[in-house]
């Protein structure tokens, strides 16, 4: 498997479309995480998402005490669904561009193929998250400078925490995409139904809960639901407290949310090496 | 089939998709050192065979074995190199970076991507990216690529589609290099007269089936000899005096005579004392492509 690795970095690390989606995911987060919040601040008070917040609550939240959270809130949403697309991208391009067929005829087995890959997509999403986390303190330094703040930073396990929590949730969605990569031959399929359901169908699922008692247990084993549920266990707010985040919630424990996502990684990515085993590849 | 003497030999080989039969009970056997022309026209199943061959596709039924193991073997595949129908490689990659991939899926050294890409003649361009190649270009990287792990065993599925008359001619030649020595080639193709020039043995198949296999020259039989001559029927009788009547037949305005060519100075000799007036005497040889169209053409008649 070391060998896949090896050349699985190697082309994710050349391949421009990956540096876009980086590029895509830092402007995210710092336009969401500092520079509106900033604006809104430096504006007087809060509106939309961060209604109900005052001057002070938003620039709180972009000081270096507040990193974890604050990096974490955009998880759930926008950094899960490019992870999703990371993933899908990666596997279903192996369909699309027929280099399956070269790869299978190297040398190694499926399982290593597809563990190497997978294992390649988990470490770049791990310097993402490390990415995000540096470039936004590096922002909420610049922030706390600017403003004359203290720049009190978390603790090593409060950031440790923050990375694997993180980490966690941004590779669950990756595996995912991977996953529907593979049992759809195809990324358009996989990048659409995953975002489908990542955007669409959980949050209305999420809608739904509190009307019919069934969605509420289904919920809780949502990915997104999980994901929001570990963030707000870090410190995020959720969706309905002020300057809360959409996807943010409350409904898990962190504890839970974090076995639930460790979970979806197994499962997705033993599944998904089963079904790559069982196909004839054209 | 361990221990077999054969380096690449199927039994009864199947692959069904529904109710079609891509490949049907399909005895191939390849020897080492040689190369063997693996021939049909579209469709007929050549390329499922190879994928059979090479793990990508599961056999429906049916044992196939490649150096002594079963398909898609790692052991198997890394003294391997194959080419199946239409090159596929990374677009963002450079030709080199390519190869570099590969060598690590392979977990070889990436020491001989030059000397590789040099015999391709694709050293110049190695660091631009595979999507500014042109086809023939990306045949060759290609080729190439299968050549990265030394293999003892080369199977290309149609490694001249796509190529120029001149593309065509060059990797014509580089595949007699690459069987040159102990490397066994299974080449397929429906280019008869490509494959003609190259391979030691063939087999051809249709419709899913193996209808014949040996070496070229035993399929393509001994060859006739063409004789035109005034008058045609004192000429008939002459040869069938020294031929027998079974060897001699007419065919528009000629006679064909099932002889060796190394009889046409007797041939000639005999007629011109018979007075008969030889205006063309010469040797007709089989192409394989006539052997081929006459199976398949029996094949498609049944």
């Amino acid at each position: 498997m070391i060998g896949s690795y090896r050349a699985e970095i190697l082309k994710l690390v050349k391949w421009p479309a990956m540096w876009v989606l980086a590029v895509v995911l830092l402007v995210l987060a710092q336009v969401f995480g500092y520079l509106i919040p900033y604006v809104g601040y430096r504006s007087g008070g809060g509106s939309g998402f961060a209604a109900g917040q005052t001057a002070a609550q938003l620039l709180a939240d972009v000081l270096p005490s507040r990193l974890v959270p604050n990096t974490l809130g955009g998880f759930p949403l926008f950094a899960g669904a490019i992870a999703l697309v990371i993933g899908a991208l990666s596997v279903g391009s192996e369909y699309g561009w027929k280099t399956l067929k070269t790869i299978l005829t190297q040398r190694p087995r499926r399982s290593a193929i597809l563990g190497g890959k997978l294992l390649a997509i988990v470490t770049v999403v791990l310097v993402l998250v490390v990415g995000t986390f540096a470039v936004n303190a590096f922002w909420s330094w610049v922030i706390a400078t600017t403003e004359n703040r203290s720049a009190d930073w978390p603790s090593a396990l409060d950031m440790t925490q923050g990375i694997g929590a993180g980490w966690l949730i941004l590779g669950a969605w990756s595996v995912v995409g991977a996953f529907l990569s593979v049992v759809f031959r195809s990324t358009p399929l996989a990048i659409g139904l995953g975002l489908v359901w990542a955007l669409a169908v959980e949050n209305l699922i999420r809608g739904f809960a509190g009307v019919l008692s069934f969605l509420d247990a289904f919920q809780q084993g949502m990915p997104g639901t999980n994901a929001g549920s570990l963030v707000a266990s870090l410190g995020a707010a959720t969706l309905d407290q002020p300057g809360g985040t959409p996807g943010v919630t409350d409904v898990v424990s962190g504890p839970q949310a974090a076995v639930v996502l460790g979970t979806y990684v197994v499962v997705f990515a033993l599944v998904g090496g089963f079904a790559l085993r069982r196909q004839d590849v054209q | 089939m361990i221990g077999s003497e054969y380096l690449v030999e199927t039994k009864d080989l199947t692959k069904r998709y529904g109710n079609v039969r891509a490949v049907d009970r399909l005895n191939l056997a390849v020897r080492p050192g040689e190369v063997y022309g693996f021939l049909g026209p579209n469709g007929a199943g050549k390329t499922t065979t190879l994928r059979m061959l090479l793990g990508l596709v599961r056999a429906s039924s049916g044992t196939a074995a490649v150096l002594g193991r079963a398909p898609g073997d790692p052991e198997t595949l890394v003294r391997v190199g194959a080419l199946v129908e239409e090159p596929a490689f990374y677009p963002y990659l450079s030709g080199r970076d390519n190869l570099r991939v590969l060598a690590r899926f392979a977990r070889i050294g990436e020491h001989g991507i030059d000397e590789v890409l040099d015999a391709v003649d694709l050293l110049g361009r190695a660091n631009d990216r595979v999507k500014t190649y042109s086809q023939g270009m990306r045949q060759r990287l290609g080729v190439a690529a299968t050549l990265l792990k030394d293999p003892e065993l080369l199977i290309l599925d149609e490694p001249t589609n796509g190529l120029d008359p001149a593309g065509m001619t060059e990797m014509r030649a580089l595949i007699r290099r690459l069987g040159s020595g102990d490397r066994t080639v299974l080449l397929s193709s429906h280019l008869l007269s490509e494959v003609e020039q190259v391979v030691d043995r063939v087999g051809v198949i249709s419709h899913g089936s193996l209808i014949v296999e040996g070496a070229v020259d035993e399929i393509r039989g001994r060859g006739s000899v063409l004789v035109r001559a005034e008058p045609l029927s004192a000429a008939r009788e002459r040869v069938e005096r020294l031929l027998g009547s079974k060897r001699v037949e007419v065919v528009d305005g000629t006679l064909r005579l099932d002889s060796e060519p190394s009889r046409l100075s007797q041939i000639n000799r005999e007629l011109v004392l018979a007075g008969v007036a030889v205006s063309e005497l010469r040797p007709v040889e089989r192409t394989l492509e006539d052997v081929f169209l006459e199976l398949t053409g029996e094949e498609k008649e049944r």
